[in-house]
């Protein structure tokens, strides 16, 4: 069974269709990158599967290990094992990212039947988390991403991510707004992270990432559709010749 | 309903029936500051809606109803019905019954030497001078019928004296219980008097607590003078758990000598109608002065806050940080009223409230008011209005904390703002354990817009350096 099957799924937005008819299919362990222009859906996609509830769903299906994803809650989605890296993290203030973290980790083991943690257990796990991402402790005893700079809020996504333990990881353009040396901590985060059980989803614009995180599949989505799938080779012609080429194709064969 | 002259016969008939039995109704003083208060009070008459200081309080429920002092027989109340608002390592707890104190309820265990803390009508009896000294010097009788009408009706509640240079760890708790288990079904008023004075380098926290046994509707109207001497840092605390059926209208007047450093933190959480009065006089060089507050309404609820902070002296700071959370039909209004007199040159003020709408029909008036006659200052003022944060509230969900977790946590980051702003200590404690009950119960009926959700947020901001 795959962990993740999505059948013509369409997608709209303050009665604006986004999403015209995906279809794609994850196994547990593969590692699927989605890429396309601006404006194609990508971020949509990713914002769908977290069940964001300012997007509606109008025609097809997502199911999730088993499951019909489009009927649950962010939180249930979550629970049942769906991470999403947020493109724009968002600020929190007044709530620290410790007890943020510990909050959300519990609410998951509660909903799976398993005993809270206290702080006494959460705290070396999530010391060791912090290594990962090389990053300072001081961080976390602030509010939720409050006065964090691009990388560090980027950072922390994958730290969430590393600490709530995902089956399904799906990352919207965490390579944005990088510069090459927290991409390659980012990266080494996410790829600790890959093993035979955990899929993952990554929507990203630019190649780049895709040279340390290297996917098992890449997808072209345009204008709502996804239009080629290939290899990791693809990625690398998509850099070459750009989004215009698939584009043009694309309107040449509806034409 | 009744008409003004009803309204005023009922008024006479009470306060000729207190000055026969009050408290000190011997002394002259006394006899004249109730009698001018009561006179003043006949004269303006309760507020209407023309007046601007209460332009979105609308009293007429309050002008409209018969309400009498309660009698001697009230308060038969035993110590477990107030159990739960113990507050644990408080100094002393004095605890008023319908605006009178009970010695048997209340608890003196561990006072140092230099803090005196009693009922305000034993100290008349036993000690009118020190009285004498300080009541009603400061409170503005001539401006408000609320203050006009606790002075003609002065007669209890807490006197605390702190002497030069003590320090006390520990707050002093004042709770003030509304209870309809009197002799008749009469609405009942009570007009509570408190008078702080913490003299010249001292260290005192007083807690002042407002609480309802039952669902009667009450009229409480009180009055605090707080006296900081030169250098004393108090840190004041008025929290309104009242029912949904009171009337509570408070005034604390604080009055600052030299580098006094004073704490207002006033927690409205209870109450039909609620109005809080803080008005500071920095009177000495180098004051600073902090008013902070939460007040947080849902039903029909009506908070309105006015804040009158005078700056007589060079070189004082205030700090007003209101936050407002309001849900249903609840009605918030915050009035911030600064005034900087022609001498107090290098004055530094600044006036914030955010507010948090949670349904369409809730509203909040939100007032700044800036009068400067000194021509070296600062003075900065902003008001926000918005909902919560739709973004904050998914990402949380989408890390699998349920809806209704998700706003409460948000929703306690908001107040934690005010709470941030308390002193740790026992009574911050206490007033976080409030909130946090409080904020539970915002839950029980919880917007169930999630399908289309929409964020606005508005921002309205002022500022104004001159």
């Amino acid at each position: 069974m795959s962990l993740l099957e999505i059948k013509n799924l369409h997608a709209s937005v303050d009665g604006h269709e986004i999403l015209k008819g995906i279809d794609l299919t994850i196994n547990a362990g593969e590692v699927h990158s989605i890429m396309g222009p601006n404006g194609s859906g990508k971020s949509t996609l990713a914002q769908v599967l977290s069940r964001h509830p300012a997007y509606e769903v109008t025609q097809g299906q997502a199911i999730y290990n088993g499951k019909d994803l489009l009927e649950m809650k962010p939180e249930e989605a979550a629970c049942e094992g769906i991470f999403l890296a947020f493109q724009y993290p968002v600020e929190i203030p007044g709530i620290g990212n410790a007890y943020f973290l510990r909050s959300a980790l519990n609410a998951i083991r509660k909903y799976r039947g398993e005993d809270e943690m206290d702080a006494i257990d959460f705290l070396p796990m999530f010391r060791e988390k912090l290594k990962l991402l090389e990053m300072d402790d001081k961080l976390m005893s602030r509010s939720v991403n409050e006065g964090f700079s691009g990388g560090e809020k980027k950072r922390n996504e994958i730290l969430q991510m590393a600490v709530l333990e995902p089956k399904l990881a799906i990352l919207d353009e965490t390579d944005s707004g990088l510069d090459i040396d927290a991409l390659k901590i980012v990266a080494k985060g996410v790829n600790a992270l890959r093993n035979s059980e955990r899929a993952m989803l990554v929507v990203t614009h630019y190649q780049r990432l895709l040279n340390y995180i290297v996917p098992d599949f890449v997808h072209v989505l345009v204008d709502g559709r996804i239009v080629r799938s290939g290899g990791k080779e693809l990625a690398l012609e998509l850099e070459e010749k750009g989004y215009v080429f698939e584009t043009e194709a694309r309107q040449a064969m509806l034409a | 309903m009744i008409t003004t002259t009803e309204q005023l016969q009922s008024y006479l008939e009470s306060f000729s029936e207190f000055m026969k039995q009050s408290p000190g109704r011997d002394l002259a003083w006394l006899r004249k500051l109730r009698q001018d208060g009561f006179a003043r009070f006949c004269e303006v008459g309760f507020p209407t809606t023309r007046d601007e200081d209460w332009r979105f309080t609308n009293v007429s429920a309050i002008a409209k109803s018969v309400f009498h002092l309660a009698d001697n027989t009230a308060g038969a109340i035993s110590h477990h019905e107030i159990e739960a608002q113990r507050i644990p390592d408080a100094a002393c707890r004095l605890v008023f019954v319908n605006g009178r104190f009970s010695a048997e309820l209340s608890s003196f265990d561990t006072l140092p030497s230099g803090v005196e803390v009693s009922g305000l009508a034993a100290k008349i009896e036993s000690d009118p001078s020190s009285v004498e000294r300080h009541l009603g010097r400061y409170l503005n009788t001539q401006r408000d019928a609320f203050s006009a009408l606790n002075t003609a009706f002065a007669g209890d509640g807490g006197y605390v004296h702190v002497a030069r240079g003590t320090v006390l760890e520990h707050p002093i708790h004042l709770l003030f219980v509304s209870t309809g288990n009197s002799s008749d079904s009469s609405l009942l008023m009570t007009h509570p008097r408190n008078l702080i004075v913490a003299e010249a380098e001292s260290e005192v926290t007083v807690i002042e607590e407002y609480i309802s046994l039952d669902e009667s509707v009450s009229f409480c109207n009180a009055a605090t003078e707080l006296v900081a001497g030169d250098g004393a840092t108090v840190s004041h605390y008025m929290l309104e758990l009242e029912n949904r059926n009171a009337f509570n209208v408070s005034t604390l007047r604080m009055q600052q000598g030299r580098s006094a450093n004073v704490s207002s933190h006033s927690v409205l959480l209870g109450g039909a109608l609620v109005r809080n009065n803080v008005h500071p006089v920095l009177a000495g060089e180098g004051g600073e002065c902090l008013i902070n507050g939460l007040f947080a309404g849902s039903g029909e609820q009506h908070l309105d806050n006015y804040m009158l902070v005078e700056h007589a002296s060079p070189h004082c700071g205030s700090r007003q940080f209101y936050n407002g959370i309001l849900n249903d039909r609840a009605h918030g209004v915050f009035h911030g009223r600064i005034i900087v007199h022609k001498d107090a040159q290098k004055t530094d003020a600044k006036q914030t409230n955010r507010n948090l709408l949670l349904s369409d029909n809730a509203r909040i008036d939100t007032k700044p008011q800036l009068e400067i006659y000194a021509d070296d200052v600062k003075c900065t003022h902003g008001a926000t209005i918005g909902q919560i944060d739709e973004g904050a509230l998914f990402y949380l969900r989408s890390r699998g904390i349920e809806e209704a977790s998700a706003r409460k946590l948000l929703l306690s980051a908001f107040a934690g703002e005010c709470l941030d702003r308390m002193k740790p200590g026992a009574a911050r404690s206490h007033v976080e354990r409030l909130i946090d009950e409080s904020l539970a119960s915002f839950l029980q009926s919880p917007a169930t817009a999630s399908g289309e959700m929409t964020l606005c947020e508005r921002e309205l901001s002022w500022e104004e350096v001159g």
